[in-house]
């Protein structure tokens, strides 16, 4: 190949992915605006104040229709924060052990099974939530259905271990050895060393893996909506049943006649949604980053 | 040489995995001197360095045979942890390695392990620091991150954390070949210093080194202890070719 070709095939190749690239811009851009655009005629129809302080989800009352989205928005929350305190410490210290204390051959059983609990279909989870979890919940506290925040909280936990443990591990065992050497020559124990130097060191990378987890809870639809018994009123407990934001979606978009106050809501909780998952995202980056430093 | 032996060898081997790295070391460095680890590169003086604290142990197609003391201890009796040994035998390594913690804490951590008083840390961690010539550079910065520190000032710092213990033995792979000529000369007083508590084993390539600080000297080559004296009989009478044509530079 001679100068000018080299050069052409270069242009070629730098076009091919400058529009890929601006592909997903475009993308992301188009679902933000279809976002913001649906979500600002709602509220051209209902006040936004009334939106963030309304207790009541009660899109079906065609006289006094009330789209509060705090019941959906609390029940999101405490769905998700069940999973997280389950999922956080369980895959942190899988992440470890598999690292840390576990034959080369036990790794090579473990670290597949656990990749094949992410490729389980959300559908099946839930079936897994009305079968099994949430009977279970129900024989556990003596009431009289387990389809509450709790069963959602374990399914969602059974569904973010996978990336957890998984982003853990590797951040966990790209430690460079010579801390832990250093840690040992010390005078330092195994647990010390894990706890003092290694996971320390690693917390850059734990910290993806919590909010790469979280994102996935937050997000997930299909299992909370078999689970979780969809009922859009405030939940006292992990046992009452939830209605998290992404069922309301996935529930009420079927059904809802085209461009009415209702429909817009939707997309006005998606965007509050959209909202909460870039939030996370950004606090995770910037306590990604304040760790950074020390390393 | 009647001195006391703090560290020896009886038919070391070691081999990773199939290769065959210290053949047949037998060496008693005594109690209170300083003992320089001299020979090329890859002859396993690092690896004999190591095998003094069990850090071997953290590979597993390390295979060590033969024996190893710490006074009338065998380093490696299955009943006796290495937590113990190590706690007793401190080390500085070839690449400083300091935590990724701020300056305080990369010594405080080893003080706390060792289940330091609290209250005496702070103190501990000064005095570290200036008797390893670093604290009227970092005083006023305790908290930044080690990492910011120069390759130098790391290695000093690695220096502190490592004295901060005070162990009976201090293991040094190559402590000033990140420093400046001037505090080289700062690090060899602070391990003369050390001598008069501890005993030293210091890995150099640098032979005035070797001849200004060691009172020992011992003489690696391709895995095998080729000659141990003090530092004059070895410089000034070497008794085997290869190490007279090391020491005298007329080596390969
Ligand atoms: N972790 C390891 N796994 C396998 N081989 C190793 C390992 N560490 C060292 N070796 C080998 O053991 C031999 C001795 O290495 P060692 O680090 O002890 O040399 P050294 O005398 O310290 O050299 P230098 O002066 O360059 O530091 C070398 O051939 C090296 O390749
Ligand atoms: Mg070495």
């Amino acid at each position: 190949m001679d100068f000018h070709q080299r050069q052409k095939t270069d242009n070629i190749f730098r076009k091919i992915f400058k529009i890929a690239g601006l592909l997903i811009i475009g993308i992301l851009g188009g679902i933000f605006l279809m976002l913001m655009y649906n979500s600002i005629a709602f509220f051209l129809h209902f006040k936004p104040a009334d939106f963030l302080t309304d207790t009541q989800w009660n899109p079906g009352n065609t006289s006094h229709a009330e789209f509060g989205i705090l019941p959906l928005l609390v029940s999101t929350c405490l769905v998700t924060a069940g999973a997280m305190i389950l999922a956080i410490p369980l895959g942190i210290c899988t992440a470890a052990f598999l690292s840390e204390f576990a034959s080369k051959r036990l790794q090579t059983i473990l670290k597949p099974i656990i990749e094949m609990l992410a490729a389980i279909p959300s559908v099946a989870i839930g079936f897994l939530g009305i079968v099994i979890v949430g009977p279970g919940i129900a024989k556990l506290f003596g009431i009289q259905s387990g389809l509450n925040a709790l069963n959602g909280s374990v399914l969602l936990a059974i569904m973010s271990l996978p990336t957890i443990i998984t982003v853990a591990e590797d951040a966990i065992h790209a430690v460079p050895l010579s801390y832990r050497e250093g840690s040992y020559a010390l005078g330092a124990n195994r647990w010390a060393t894990l706890f003092k130097i290694t996971l320390p060191a690693a917390l850059p990378g734990l910290i993806a893996a919590i909010m790469l987890g979280m994102g996935r809870a937050l997000g997930e639809t299909m299992t909370v909506l078999m689970a979780t018994g969809n009922v859009a009123a405030f939940p006292k407990g992990f046992l009452n049943s939830v209605k998290t934001i992404t069922a309301t979606i996935a529930i009420e978009m079927g059904e809802v006649p085209y461009q009415t106050t209702h429909y817009f809501a939707l997309f006005a909780i998606a965007a509050v949604l959209f909202i909460i998952t870039l939030a996370v995202n950004l606090l995770g980056e910037s306590a990604i980053n304040k760790v950074r430093k020390f390393q | 040489m009647t001195n006391n032996k703090k560290l020896s060898t009886e038919g070391l081997n070691l081999y990773f995995s199939e290769k065959h790295i210290l053949k047949d070391v037998a060496i008693g460095i005594p109690q209170n001197k300083i003992t320089a680890l001299i020979g090329p590169s890859g002859c396993g003086k690092t690896t004999l360095l190591r095998t003094f604290n069990r850090l071997h142990d953290l590979l597993d197609y390390v295979k060590i045979t033969g024996k190893v003391m710490i006074d009338d201890t065998n380093i490696y009796d299955p009943k006796i942890s290495a937590v113990e040994i190590r706690k007793r035998i401190g080390m500085v390594f070839q690449k400083p390695n300091p935590f990724p913690k701020n300056i305080y804490d990369n010594i405080a951590y080893g003080l706390k392990v060792n289940n330091t008083d609290p209250y005496r840390i702070p103190q501990l961690v000064e005095q570290s620091l200036r008797e390893s010539f670093l604290w009227d550079e970092v005083k006023d910065e305790l908290k930044k991150p080690a990492i910011q520190l120069s390759g130098g000032q790391q290695q000093r710092l690695c220096i502190a954390r490592a004295v901060a213990l005070r162990p009976e033995v201090i293991l040094m792979d190559e402590p000033c070949s990140a420093l400046d000529p001037f505090s080289s000369l700062k690090i060899e007083d602070l391990i003369r210093e050390l001598r008069k508590s501890y005993t030293v084993v210091i890995v150099t390539h640098n032979m005035q080194q070797a001849q200004r600080l060691s009172d020992y000297t011992a003489f690696m080559y391709l895995g095998q202890l080729i000659e141990f004296g003090t530092t004059k009989e070895i410089f000034n009478n070497p008794q085997h070719d290869l190490t007279k044509n090391y020491v005298t530079g007329h080596f390969g």
